[in-house]
């Protein structure tokens, strides 16, 4: 029996379609070939959040991004006019990567003034400019206006900072579009204290975008994280989401969560109880503007026992609100068929207590201990397709994001194959 | 190397490690005897710590309370495999990892 009231249509999933109901075939997930035109139709033509202007706080402040999906790694840099830039990271002179330290695939950041080839010691300034050639005379007519760093185009929404490297692509509110909208006025500026963790997950990348998509799985893969009685009822009920909704290529869920602070303190583990902290987050709200009345977005059912939302923004980006005043980012950096990095961050407001920090502290390392389970399903999930042995897949209309997920990525290559064909006859 | 009034938490003072990476990796190192040991000590005396540390500004904290936060968050890091697990490794996480890279500066 339903405990949370569904649509009329019935299911949440009938709402929509074209989604359809019968089995999802899992074959996206598996063939290297269908990967290549991921990586064509999707990462080399939607909007990637690659972080928060927080990473570049002052002129010259920069950091490098490497897309491997997207066959580029870009520098993204705060200019002398305080603009947001991203560049390919590749130096005009001959293609050497331009800014990295030690290993030529690894991320990095800093402050500079200039950027300077390790190579040739040619140098362009933060507005991509190049700016000094090394004994320019030996060449042959070079003009430096001609040569600055190749532009990638760079927006921001609220803070977050987007990529894209389709020149002709929509803007980025447009691309975004209502869902977005829905959440503007979050305070996200005031939730600068960040926990960055990272990961290279062995299975395709919409395989953990999947795990993170549904909670049908959270009674039952976490169910030895909450106290014996709790973990049974919470199995026995199952799970039922508030809400759903689609606005495609973007999609929610809203969820009910009452840990935070739970009804009965019995509930929750010792630890819990004394720091007033869990994996929904500190119990307090911290005191700022702009939590007691939250965007329209927010918890959509509007029902009292709301206690996150999270936004899956394609084709990588989740943003996932808790009830209790803070949020966090997943993303899927997908660098093979079989392979993806993991990246999260968890945002708080800074502590103003060694009592509050703690509580975060909780909350963080809890966060870790659901996010090992969940990662280490993955790989043998991965194992299990390739073998082909079953291919489509009877999801439940809790899992109705992932069936939407599936479906646009599918869109997506079937739309970008017709033009490359339309391109090529005409 | 603690605050006078929590002395009693010296012998634990191998556990006053300011990173998470660091923390985490003396939990998959030690044995549930150690881990259970330090949380019988410093369980019962974290009330106190937040108490004690809270009188003094997060980012300005004397050596011997930045000292005592950071045990504080290694009795953090051994909550799950003492209260929950019974094992330093969480369970069925295989070989997964997941690298704790920038964490807030306090």
């Amino acid at each position: 029996m339903p405990h949370f009231t569904k649509p009329e249509t019935g299911s949440w999933t009938e709402q929509y379609p074209e989604l359809g109901t019968g089995p999802v075939n899992y074959e996206d997930s598996v063939d290297p070939a269908y990967y290549a035109a991921e990586q064509a139709a999707i990462f080399k033509r939607t909007w990637l959040n690659v972080g928060r202007v927080e990473l570049v706080p002052r002129t010259g402040s920069y950091f490098t991004k490497e897309l491997a999906a997207a066959e580029t790694s870009l520098i993204i840099v705060r200019g002398k006019d305080k603009e947001v830039r991203a560049f390919h990271n590749v130096c005009r002179h001959r293609g050497n990567k331009l800014v990295w330290n030690d290993f030529p695939r690894e991320e990095v950041k800093g402050t500079c003034r200039q950027f300077t080839c390790k190579y040739h010691a040619w140098r362009y300034g933060l507005d991509g400019e190049l700016t000094f050639i090394q004994q320019e005379e030996e060449f042959f007519g070079v003009e430096k206006s001609e040569y600055g760093l190749k532009a990638v185009r760079c927006e921001i929404w609220e803070g977050f900072i987007f990529v894209n490297l389709d020149p002709d692509a929509q803007p980025l509110a447009e691309y975004l579009g209502e869902m977005a909208k829905g959440l503007e006025g979050y305070p996200f500026h005031e939730m600068t204290e960040v926990f960055t963790y990272k990961a290279d997950i062995g299975s395709n990348w919409k395989l953990f975008i999947d795990a993170f998509a549904e909670f049908y799985h959270a009674p039952v893969l976490h169910q030895k994280q909450a106290t014996k009685d709790e973990s049974e009822k919470l199995l026995s009920y199952g799970f039922e989401a508030l809400h759903y909704e689609l606005r495609s290529p973007h999609a929610m869920i809203s969820s009910w969560g009452g840990m935070a602070p739970p009804k009965d303190p019995s509930m929750v583990k010792p630890i819990e109880r004394v720091l007033r902290s869990g994996l929904f987050g500190p119990w307090d709200k911290p005191a700022i503007e702009g939590l007691d009345k939250l965007p329209p977005g927010l918890n959509p059912a509007r029902h009292r026992s709301w206690g996150t939302d999270s936004f899956e923004f394609f084709p990588n980006f989740t943003l996932l609100f808790w009830a209790p005043g803070w949020y966090l980012t997943y993303h899927y950096w997908p660098t093979a068929v079989d392979r993806h990095t993991f990246e999260a961050n968890l945002y708080f407001v800074p502590a103003k207590t060694a009592s509050q920090r703690l509580a975060q502290e909780l909350a963080a390392v809890t966060f870790k201990e659901y996010a090992l389970q969940d990662a280490n399903t993955l790989e043998a999930t991965q194992s299990m397709l390739k073998g082909r042995v079953v291919t489509d897949f009877p999801l439940n209309d809790q899992e109705i994001l992932l069936r939407h997920l599936h479906k646009v990525v599918g869109d997506y290559v079937t739309k970008h194959a017709e033009k490359e064909h339309a391109d090529a006859a005409g | 190397m603690l605050p006078a009034e929590f002395a009693e938490l010296e012998p634990y003072s191998d556990w006053v490690l300011a990173k998470e990476p660091q923390r985490y990796a003396k939990r998959l190192a030690s044995s549930m005897e150690e881990m259970q040991a330090f949380y019988d000590a410093a369980f019962p005396l974290l009330e106190r710590a937040m108490a004690h540390l809270d009188a003094f500004p997060l980012d300005d904290l004397p050596e011997p309370e930045r000292n005592l936060l950071q045990l504080s968050y290694s009795l953090v890091m051994v909550s799950f495999p003492v209260e929950v697990w019974k094992q330093a490794r969480v369970p069925d996480s295989g070989a997964a990892y997941l690298d704790l890279l920038v964490e807030p500066r306090v």
